[in-house]
């Protein structure tokens, strides 16, 4: 009976979102306020009983419940609490729930928060996010329904895909959803704003909160997906450019680019039509994801069980949305544009490089991913472009970028001679190169020429993000920074910190195979592995061989670490679980393979150093972000905007 | 301006290319043998080891090349299948792979022996040549020595109607094929 | 008699996923050992979804690493590699696609991408750069 509530539940949020995505935006032309006063109260029926339906879904999870066929495909009996929890997004039905959830979250988030907007624009925002929520509940009720029954009920489950017990379940996918959803808000926003003809600064300041927040949310979970990838599957790698991990990623760059260049329309007014364009593109490549990943036109081990009828809807779906918010950019873009000139040195030039430089690079993604699918739709064979393609084509563009992002970061608005800015960055400048290359080659012994630029580029883009507040820090003259400034310096930062770690870890990893008897002493990238010998260990649902091994520099005990071998009961599938001993310089990893005979096993040692900046630089990016959309600035504007708002009502009930 | 569409077309022109994409298989990825000539190998007989399967052997002929293996559960549901076929008189060749001798030999006692002969592959050397992946995977080779057809995944009727019986009639031709009438290619 | 324990050790391994881990190390000579960990990498599972034969367990992908491993040492090159696990399994087996008729635009793409990038950005400053810079736009 309950799991019936929650398909009905799902289905009158259906008609709610159906409301909400037409009479609002009806309401918005002809100017009836009393349709444009539907939005928000249907936006937050639509909550309410969207929130109803995945609270039965967890409910039938946590009880048990085998006769719902979603929680006999994803569950167990044995299976830890947390981890049913969890497995309501651990397959395609519940993921598409989960999906509907946290749209609507975002939904009531701007219902909640948009007091201070004018009503026919917070009713078109409400609308089009409306549109969004009907066709995505309707692709979910019609085809991917996660209520369906099993008769007659299993006696237990077929337990969690083992890959998915882990605690990086409990966070990559929301903390994901929660950012290539949001990028929903800035979409509606740029959607609006075309069907309201007009755009403004006031547009730019209030976009650019939800898209930080958003972008924020999205770096966490592309950072949090690669950690548990990393120390996961065992084999140490972190990227792959698979076709379901760059559909993460591109809404990710798009919007890197969408944040930036809200800050030159917020600034000067201009760049209305890429702002709203590259708004657009960002959950267009969020949608476009939802196809790859479900539709079975790409093959990734992370895709969802394919289906072309599923895939087919989602394409609609995009076609419907994404297409017409185009053909709107198409019709009225062209009335955005305003004048604001600029000279070659000035921010605005750097941003507009910046601009163009990530779209290119998505533009490369996009290309790669899709390729093998273009190529076989011509009937010219099955092509597959991997690691070595994508790394290439995408340090294209972004080694550039990050080189100028050093520069653009303290060049003036409008127009700046170009010898103060030199002077200004040469001790930056002259670290990063000094630094690029005596650092590796001394650490290392040796080091190639992409290393080398790569290091140099990541130091010089750190040098450069902490030039002001190094020097205000020294000089103690004007104001403190402001939090969007901090924020602003950390994220690039950040980034740089970022680049050393990819490159480091990528050119100076040390890997090999091996196998060991207990007593063996193995020696590799400075340190000592003593195997110690096996033993057995079991976990809730699982039983598992651990091997015990002295991590060992010199005569010093550093660690004992105990990988193991695991094999889950219920689906009897061999999982390996790295024992990883971390710190911000290195991380050593020891992966057991399989018994060899006479007590020996394989194994895969692995020394990556500064691997940890990957994970630092991610989480300097995202806090970056957080201070950013925290700065006091957005209390003021708020405030401003709603006694405008208010003025304005006072006239329109005067006349 | 235009520039104002490029968006919109470079968007329809994706979505043309997902549409069709959608009817397509990506994970079906077809054998780069196809028209290539049967590959060198040479491999012990598993029933007899002092006599050899080997290109030469399968030369000449239209004739079935199977690979299987007694860990393969998929091999056992086409194997009374193949057992037919055998029987109504077209060549089956084996290539054993990644097994044991005694094993095989008592699986064949058991369940049949459909092969003319069975190469023994137990490093699964051979089976790289012939880019097999899996098993149960069957080719079809021809009478000019080259590789017609690769089927992955088990036999069935509907797939030897679709896909073998035209090719081998193409290729039985006028000289016919004495086993023609037999597998049901009239 | 070993011989039989030990094949039937193995063909247990080959039935349940073997593991991606070797035994050993490939080669003593750590240059050579160096190419047979790059090009392990660079090579597709046939059989997976979307590994290299380097991170896969797949039994095919094991053989694979053990034919890369004699390839290169009778003295292949990295091509000679390439075209044999090519002429064997397709091209969709190279996760480096090789430049030919069918990858040609492939490999320009980006590059054609970034000429017009240069161009769209090139002419924007010039539209920008005689436009009033001291008056901000009003909306």
């Amino acid at each position: 009976m309950i799991p019936e509530l929650g398909q009905f539940a799902l289905a009158l949020a259906l008609c709610l979102a159906l409301i909400q995505a037409t009479l609002p935006l009806l309401g918005a032309a002809r100017g009836r306020a009393d349709w444009m006063a539907l939005a928000r109260p249907a936006a937050a029926g639509q909550f309410v009983f969207v929130a109803i339906a995945f609270g039965v879904l967890e409910y039938g999870f946590l009880t048990d419940d085998f006769s719902i066929e979603f929680v006999a495909l994803h569950s167990n009996s044995a299976l830890p609490a947390f981890y049913k929890f969890t497995a309501a997004w651990g397959g395609h039905e519940g993921s598409m729930l989960f999906w509907i959830a946290i749209l609507a979250i975002w939904t009531m988030a701007v219902a909640a928060f948009s007091r201070s907007q004018p009503d026919e624009f917070v009713s078109r925002v409400l609308g089009v996010l409306g549109i969004v929520s009907a066709g995505i509940i309707a692709f979910a009720l019609l085809t991917s329904n996660p209520f369906v029954r099993l008769t007659p009920a299993a006696f237990d489950g077929n337990d969690l895909n083992p890959l998915l017990q882990d605690p990086g379940m409990i966070f990559h996918p929301p903390m994901l959803y929660l950012g290539y959803v949001g990028m929903s808000v800035p979409f509606a926003f740029a959607v609006a704003a075309l069907l309201t003809g007009r755009l403004d600064k006031n547009w730019a300041k209030w976009t650019r909160p939800w898209t930080v927040a958003a972008w924020v949310f999205l770096t966490i979970g592309i950072t949090l997906g690669s950690w548990w990838a990393y120390y996961e599957l065992g084999w140490g790698g972190w990227w792959f450019w698979d076709p379901v991990e760059n559909s993460s990623f591109m809404p990710w760059l798009m919007a890197t680019a969408l944040l930036h260049s809200l800050a030159v329309t917020e600034r000067r007014g201009i760049f209305k039509s890429w702002t709203v364009l590259l708004a657009i593109g960002a959950f267009s490549l969020s949608l476009l994801g939802t196809f790859l990943t479900r539709s079975g036109v790409i093959i990734s081990v992370h895709a969802f069980a394919s289906d072309p009828t599923r895939g087919l809807f989602i394409l609609a779906i995009l076609g419907l949305i994404c297409g017409g918010a185009l053909l709107l950019y198409a019709m009225r873009a062209r009335y955005l544009e305003a004048e604001g000139g600029f000279k070659l040195v000035s921010r605005e030039a750097f941003l507009m490089a910046n601009n163009i430089l990530f779209v290119i690079a998505t533009g490369a993604v996009l290309w790669g991913t899709l390729n093998p699918l273009i190529i076989d739709a011509l009937g010219l064979g099955k092509i597959s472009v991997g690691v070595p393609w994508f790394n290439i084509m995408f340090l294209l563009p972004m080694l550039p970028l990050a080189t100028l992002l050093g520069v653009g970061m303290h060049t003036a608005w409008k127009q700046m001679a170009a010898e103060p800015l030199l002077h200004r960055l040469r001790w930056p400048a002259a670290i990063a190169v000094v630094a690029g290359i005596a650092l590796p080659l001394a650490i290392f012994g040796t080091t190639s020429v992409l290393t080398a630029v790569a290091v140099t580029i990541g130091i010089w883009v750190c040098a450069s993000a902490a030039l002001d507040p190094v020097r205000k820090l020294i000089s103690r003259t004007g104001g403190p920074l402001t939090r969007a400034q901090l924020g602003m310096c950390l994220a690039h930062f950040g980034v740089g910190v970022f680049i050393l770690g990819a490159t480091v870890a990528s050119a100076y990893n040390l890997e090999f195979d091996t196998s060991a008897r207990p007593g063996d002493r193995i020696q590799a990238g400075g340190y000592e592995f003593v195997f110690r010998g096996l033993r057995t260990a079991n976990g809730a649902n699982f039983v598992a061989d651990e091997g015990e091994f002295e991590l060992r520099k010199g005569d010093d005990l550093i660690a004992v670490l105990t990988p193991q071998k695991r094999v889950y009961r219920v689906q009897q599938t061999p999982m390996t679980e790295a024992a990883i001993n971390t710190n911000l310089a290195r991380d050593i990893f020891v992966a057991l393979g399989e018994p060899l005979g006479d007590n020996a096993w394989s194994l895969r040692i692995q020394v990556k150093p500064l691997i940890g900046f990957l994970w630092l630089g991610s989480a300097l990016m995202a806090l970056g972000g957080l201070l950013a959309v925290t700065d006091r600035r957005y209390r003021l504007i708020r405030q401003e905007q709603a006694a405008t708002n208010a003025a304005a009502q006072q006239t329109i009930g005067a006349a | 301006m235009w520039r104002y569409v490029v968006p919109l077309i470079v968007f329809a022109t994706m979505s043309g290319f997902f549409v069709v994409g959608l009817q397509r298989n990506p994970n079906y990825i077809p054998s780069a043998l196809i028209g290539k000539p049967i590959p060198q190998f040479s491999l012990p007989s598993l029933t007899d080891p002092s006599a050899t399967v080997s290109t030469e052997t399968l030369q000449g002929q239209v004739a079935l090349v199977n690979v299987w293996g007694t860990w393969c559960i998929e091999c056992r549901h086409e194997h009374a299948f193949l057992v037919e076929l055998a029987r109504a008189g077209l060549p089956i060749y084996g290539l054993n792979a990644k097994d044991d001798r005694g094993a095989a030999l008592d699986w064949l006692a058991a369940l049949g022996n459909p092969y003319v002969s069975s190469g023994f592959d137990p490093e699964g050397v051979a089976i790289i040549d012939w880019g097999v992946t899996a098993a149960p995977e069957t080719f079809l080779v021809g009478r000019d020595g080259t590789i017609l057809h690769k089927h992955i995944s088990p036999m069935t009727p509907q797939v030897w109607q679709r896909d073998f019986l035209p090719l081998i009639k193409e290729q039985c031709g006028a000289s016919g094929c004495t086993f023609l009438a037999a597998v049901g290619g009239q | 008699m070993i011989r039989a324990a030990a094949m039937t050790l193995l063909w247990l391994a080959a039935s349940s996923p073997s593991w991606a881990i070797d035994k050993e190390v490939a080669f003593d000579d750590p240059v050579l050992n160096a190419r047979y960990v790059a090009l392990v990498r660079e090579i597709r599972c046939p059989k997976c979804l979307n590994e290299s034969i380097a991170d896969s367990d797949a039994p095919v992908a094991a053989d694979l690493r053990r034919e890369v491993r004699r390839l290169i040492g009778e003295g292949a090159s990295d091509e000679d590699v390439k075209n044999f696990l090519s002429a064997r399994y397709g091209e969709f087996i190279l996760y480096r696609p090789r430049l030919n008729q069918t990858t040609w635009a492939l490999w320009a793409g980006p590059f054609v991408f970034l000429l017009i990038g240069a161009i769209v950005f090139w002419r924007i400053l010039q539209t920008r750069r005689t436009q009033p810079i001291d008056e901000d736009a009003i909306s």
